[in-house]
C-alpha cells in the first residue's frame, strides 16, 4: 500500500534508564512533495519518525502520538497497535502528544483518513522489535535461549526455570542491543492480538470530563491577554481606516493593532484590526467602536444567485474542459434506446467545529511560541515563519493542543497567522486570539458549491451504455479552487464503455477548502442520486444496477496511474452485506403509508473513497415537508481489522449524522456581494439529538491493511436518504439541502 | 465593580463589568476552563453551568445577575452523586469524540436527572436538544444517560453489540 516507504529503527538509553526505540520511515522526496511537505523537498530521502516508544525501569510504556487529535481517535488507536505487538498491558501505556517538528515527524497532518493505513505496518514492527530486544536482554541475563521465553502483559517468563521479570527490569539492558531489522521481526498472527480489536475508551476522556485544560482555547499563560481580529464583512475586503482611539478607550482594552495583510486569506494574512483586552468578551464588545471603513470592491457581484445563474448558463451551453473521455459518449448517447438527464446542485458548507478557531502566541527575543489546535502543525509552522520573516524554522515553536473538532477546517492556518502577527506587534505579551462563532461561520474555507449536468443512455435491454457529467465549479486560470475538484473515477467510470466528464470553472472570492470526505461528500450525492434515476428508468433498483455494473470481481487500476486501485469484489461484498442487514427487498417505489399518513421507504447508496468501501441504507418517512430518518444500516470494509471498535463506531455514527444534517438541517452558506449571510447556529444549524436515527453498523473484513475511518462513511448516507425520499414520495431531490414542496 | 460569586462551594471575588457573561469570568478571571465557549448566543449549550441547580447558558448570563446563587461547573460536578454516575457511564460508553461539547452535555444531563430521575426518550431529547455535539455522539450520549439513570445495564450498549459482521 505504501511501497515507497521503508522503516528503520534506532535504539537508545532513556535519560533515567530504560529503552527508547524510534522507528523512522524513509520517504522519497517526490512522495513528500506530493503530500505538501514542501520544506523537505530538497532532500533526496527524508526520514520521518513514525513511532516512538519507550519503556521505563518501572515498566511504564510511553508512546508518542505524532498527529493531532481532534476526535478521530488516533491518539488512542495508533498506540494500541504498538502496545499489542509489544505485548504489554494497556494500563501500562502513557501517551504523549508531539510538538510540531517537520524534521523529526514529517507533516504530522491529521486528515484524509491517512494516519491509520500509513502507520499500521511500521507501528506493528516497532512494537514487535521492542519486544524482541527485551526478550534478548532477558535471555542474556538468564543465559537461556530466547526461544524458551514468553511474554504476556508486559512481563517476560521462562517456564522451565520459573523465572520472570517485568519489561522495565530489562529495559536498560535492551537499550544496549542493536535493534533488529524491522522486516525480520516476527509479527503476531491476527488471532493473537490482545489490544487491537478491543473496545478501548479514548485516552483523554477522564480529563475532558473533569473539565481539565486540554484544548487550544484552554491555554493559559501568565500575563496573557485576549484578542479578537476584526476582518472585512466581505471576503477579499481591504482595510481603509478604523477608529483605533475609540476602541482603545473601551473597558478592558489594552491594545488596538491594525494589520495590513496581503488581502488574501488563502495563503497569508487578511487585512484586519486586532483588539487586545483583559477578557475576550471585552475585546469583542469593543469591535462596535472601531467603525472601520473597508474597500469591498473586489467582492462586488460575488453572490449565490449570480453563481447559480452563471452555472445554469454554462450547463445550457455545454462543453467545458475535458477531464476524462472513454469510448464515444456522444455517439452512444445519440444511439441510446432511452436517455435520462438531470441537473444536480449543492451549496457551500461551513465546518462549524465546536471549538472556535483560536491560537495562543508569545513573541519574544525574535522567536515565537504558539499553542495551536491545528490538523497540520508543520505547515502552519512554516507559514508563520514566512509571515513573520523569521530566519529559521526553529524560531517558531508550535505546541499541538487537542482540537475541539477539525473536519478539515484546521488544515488551514489563517487563525495561526493572525495570532502570530498580533503577538509580533506586542512582544513579550502572550496573546490568545479567539474567533467568535460569527467570525468562524463567515470566514471559513467552505466546501465549494457545485452544479452538474448529467446524461445517461440505456440500450434496448436496459443496460447503461453511456454517461456524461458536465461539472460547474470554482477556479481561475486553469486551476480548480481548493477542495472543489472532480473525481474522475466516480461510478460508473471504469464500469461502462462510453463516458465523458467535463468541467467549467468560474472565479469566487470565497475561500474554499476541505470538509470531511472532501469532494466525495458532494459528488456521491449527485452520482448515486442520478444513478438511482437511471436504475428506475431501466426498471431496476440501484443496488441491482450497481451489482450489474460492478460485474465480476476484479481490481481496477487507478485512473491515470495515480491513486488507489478499486476492487469491485470489495464493493460487491459491502453492498450485499447491507442488503442483508437491512432486509432490502424493496423494489422501486414500494413505499408504505403508515396510519398517520406518513410515506415511508428505504433508499440505498454506495461509495468508495479514502480506501474505504461503504454501502448504506436509510429508512425514512415523510409527513408533509418533514423528513424523519428512522434507521440507517451501514456496511463498511476498511480492511482486516477494526483497531478500536469504540472509536471506529463513533466515527461512523458521527459521519452518518453529519451527512444527515447536511441534507436535512438546512445547512447552506449563501453569499451576497462577498458577504456571507449566515453567522451562527440559528441560521447555520448543526445536527441536534432528535435528528439521530438508530444506526446499525456491520464490518466486512477483508485481507487488506486497516484504513482510516474519519471520512468514508459519510458520503453514501446523503443519496441513500434522498433516494429513500424519492421512493417514499416520488419527489426527486436534486438540490441540497433537502426542501420538499408543500403538498 | 466587585462581585462575590459562589462557585463550586467557594466564594470568589471578581472585579469585572456587570454585563460580562459568567462564562468569561469563569474561564478568564478564575481559570475554570472546563466550561466552554461555542456560540455566545445560547444556541449550543457548550457553556452550560448550574445556577442553584438549574441549567443555564453562562455565555448569556451577566455576572451581575448571579447574585448569591450557587454556581456549579464541570470541575465540580463529579463531586455530586448524579455527576459521578454520569461521568462513569460516559467513560464506560466511550461517549466522546473531540470532547469539546461534553462538559455542557454532562451539565445538562445532570440537571435533567436531578429533576427527572427516570427520563423517557422524549424527556432526554427535550433536555438535551439545546446541546450541540458537532461530532454527533448523540447515540452514545443517550445511552450513557440511560445507563446513569439505571434504565439500561452498564457495559457495551445493546445497539453496539449487533454490529459484528
Ligand atoms: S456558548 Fe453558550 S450556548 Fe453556545
Ligand atoms: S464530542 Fe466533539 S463536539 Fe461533541
Amino acid at each position: 500500500m505504501w511501497p515507497e516507504r521503508r522503516t528503520f529503527l534506532k535504539a537508545s538509553l532513556l535519560a533515567g534508564g530504560g529503552l527508547a526505540l524510534e522507528a523512522f520511515i524513509a520517504v522519497p522526496a517526490r512522495v513528500l512533495a506530493a503530500a505538501g511537505g514542501a520544506g523537505a523537498a530538497a532532500a533526496a530521502v527524508h526520514a520521518e519518525l513514525t513511532a516512538f516508544v519507550s519503556i521505563a525501569p518501572d515498566g511504564v510504556v510511553t508512546i508518542t502520538a505524532r498527529n493531532p487529535e481532534m476526535g478521530q481517535g488516533t491518539k488512542t488507536s495508533l498506540p494500541m497497535i504498538v502496545a499489542d505487538e509489544l505485548d504489554c498491558d494497556w494500563d501500562q501505556v502513557r501517551i504523549v502528544q508531539a510538538d510540531a517538528d517537520f524534521a523529526r515527524y514529517g507533516a504530522q497532518t491529521a486528515g484524509g483518513s491517512n494516519s491509520t493505513p500509513s502507520s499500521w505496518l511500521p507501528m506493528r514492527q516497532t512494537g514487535a522489535a521492542a519486544r524482541a530486544m527485551l526478550l534478548q536482554a532477558a535471555a542474556q541475563q538468564w543465559s537461556v535461549p530466547v526461544a524458551e521465553l514468553t511474554t504476556s502483559k508486559g512481563r517476560i517468563a521462562h517456564a522451565a526455570s520459573g523465572r520472570s521479570c517485568g519489561y522495565g527490569d530489562v529495559a536498560s539492558a535492551a537499550a544496549q542491543l542493536a535493534p533488529p531489522a524491522p522486516e525480520s521481526v516476527p509479527l503476531k498472527q491476527p488471532g493473537e492480538f490482545t489490544v487491537i480489536g478491543r473496545a478501548i475508551a479514548g485516552i483523554d476522556g477522564p480529563r475532558v470530563l473533569r473539565g481539565e485544560p486540554l484544548f487550544g482555547i484552554d491555554t493559559r499563560l501568565p500575563g496573557m491577554l485576549y484578542a479578537v481580529y476584526e476582518v472585512a464583512p466581505a471576503h477579499g475586503g481591504r482595510l481603509v481606516k478604523a477608529n483605533v482611539e475609540a476602541a482603545k478607550a473601551a473597558p478592558g482594552v489594552k491594545h488596538v493593532v491594525p494589520l495590513t495583510g496581503d488581502g488574501d486569506a488563502d495563503s497569508g494574512l487578511a487585512d484586519g484590526v486586532a483588539i487586545v483586552a483583559t477578557h475576550w468578551w471585552l475585546a469583542n464588545e469593543a469591535r462596535a467602536k472601531l467603525d472601520v471603513q473597508w474597500d469591498l470592491s473586489r467582492a462586488q457581484g460575488h453572490s449565490t444567485a449570480a453563481y447559480r445563474a452563471r452555472a445554469g448558463e454554462a450547463l445550457e451551453k455545454g462543453g467545458g474542459t475535458e477531464l476524462r473521455r472513454d469510448g464515444d459518449p456522444d455517439a452512444a448517447l445519440a444511439g441510446a434506446a432511452k436517455r435520462v438527464s438531470a441537473r444536480y446542485e449543492y451549496p457551500f458548507l461551513a465546518h462549524g467545529s465546536l471549538e472556535p478557531q483560536n491560537c495562543t502566541a508569545l513573541f519574544k527575543g525574535g522567536k515565537v511560541e504558539m499553542w495551536a489546535p491545528t490538523q497540520a502543525p508543520a505547515r502552519g509552522r512554516e507559514l508563520v515563519q514566512k509571515l513573520l520573516g523569521l530566519p529559521a524554522l526553529e524560531d517558531v515553536t508550535v505546541h499541538v493542543t487537542r482540537c475541539g473538532g477539525g473536519f478539515g477546517r484546521r488544515l488551514m492556518h489563517d487563525y495561526m497567522l493572525q495570532a502570530a502577527a498580533i503577538a509580533k506587534a506586542l512582544p513579550g505579551t502572550p496573546v490568545q486570539l479567539i474567533w467568535s462563532r460569527e467570525d468562524d461561520i463567515r470566514r471559513d474555507y467552505y466546501r465549494a458549491a457545485g452544479w452538474h449536468g448529467l446524461e445517461a443512455g440505456l440500450d434496448a435491454d436496459g443496460r447503461l451504455i453511456a454517461f456524461t457529467d458536465h461539472f460547474v465549479t470554482f477556479g481561475e486560470g486553469g486551476s480548480t479552487a481548493r477542495g472543489a475538484n472532480f473525481t474522475p473515477t466516480l461510478p460508473p467510470a471504469d464500469l461502462i464503455p462510453n463516458l465523458g466528464f467535463t468541467q467549467t470553472t468560474m472565479p469566487t472570492v470565497l475561500t474554499t477548502g476541505w470538509l470531511r470526505a472532501p469532494g466525495s461528500n458532494a459528488l456521491c450525492f449527485m452520482s448515486q442520486g442520478f444513478l438511482d434515476e437511471v436504475a428506475q428508468a431501466a426498471g431496476k433498483d440501484l443496488p441491482a444496477l450497481m451489482l450489474e455494473l460492478l460485474g465480476e470481481r476484479r481490481v481496477i487500476p487507478p485512473f491515470g496511474g495515480r491513486g488507489v486501485p478499486f476492487d469491485t469484489g470489495r464493493a460487491r461484498a459491502v453492498i450485499e452485506k447491507v442488503l442483508r442487514t437491512s432486509a432490502w427487498s424493496v423494489k422501486p417505489l414500494a413505499a408504505q403509508t403508515d396510519p398517520a399518513g406518513a410515506r415511508r421507504a428505504k433508499g440505498f447508496a454506495f461509495y468508495f473513497c479514502h480506501r474505504g468501501y461503504f454501502a448504506e441504507v436509510v429508512d425514512a418517512s415523510v409527513t408533509g415537508t418533514e423528513v424523519t430518518v428512522h434507521k440507517v444500516w451501514v456496511a463498511g470494509d476498511v480492511g482486516s481489522h477494526i483497531i478500536n471498535p469504540f472509536g471506529a463506531e463513533n466515527q461512523v455514527r458521527g459521519a452518518i449524522i453529519d451527512g444527515l444534517a447536511q441534507a436535512l438541517a438546512g445547512q447552506a452558506i449563501e453569499v451576497v456581494d462577498g458577504v456571507v449571510q449566515q453567522s451562527n447556529f440559528h441560521d447555520y444549524p448543526l445536527a441536534r439529538m432528535p435528528i439521530t436515527p438508530e444506526i446499525n453498523i456491520a464490518w466486512v473484513k477483508s485481507d487488506n491493511p486497516p484504513t482510516g475511518l474519519g471520512e468514508p462513511a459519510l458520503p453514501p448516507v446523503i443519496p441513500a436518504l434522498t433516494n429513500a425520499i424519492h421512493a417514499a414520495t416520488g419527489t426527486r431531490i436534486r438540490s441540497l439541502p433537502v426542501k420538499l414542496p408543500a403538498a | 465593580m466587585t462581585y462575590r460569586l459562589h462557585i463550586n462551594g467557594q466564594v470568589h471575588a471578581v472585579d469585572v463589568p456587570g454585563e460580562m457573561p459568567l462564562l468569561w469570568v469563569l474561564r478568564e478571571s478564575l481559570g475554570l476552563v472546563g466550561t466552554k465557549f461555542g456560540c455566545g448566543m445560547a444556541l449550543c449549550g457548550a457553556c452550560t453551568v448550574h445556577v442553584d441547580g438549574q441549567p443555564q447558558r453562562s455565555c448569556r448570563l451577566p455576572v451581575a445577575s448571579v447574585g448569591d446563587a450557587q454556581v456549579t461547573t464541570i470541575e465540580h460536578i463529579g463531586h455530586t452523586e448524579i455527576g459521578a454516575r454520569l461521568q462513569k457511564a460516559w467513560l464506560d460508553t466511550d461517549v466522546m469524540q473531540c470532547g469539546y461539547c461534553q462538559a455542557g452535555q454532562i451539565m445538562s444531563a445532570a440537571a435533567m436527572l436531578a429533576a427527572t430521575p427516570k427520563p423517557s426518550r422524549d424527556d432526554i431529547h427535550a433536555a438535551m436538544s439545546g446541546n450541540i455535539c458537532r461530532c454527533a455522539c448523540y447515540n452514545r450520549i443517550e445511552t450513557a444517560i440511560r445507563i446513569a439513570a439505571g434504565l439500561e445495564p452498564a457495559g457495551e450498549p445493546q445497539q453496539e453489540r449487533d454490529h459484528v459482521a
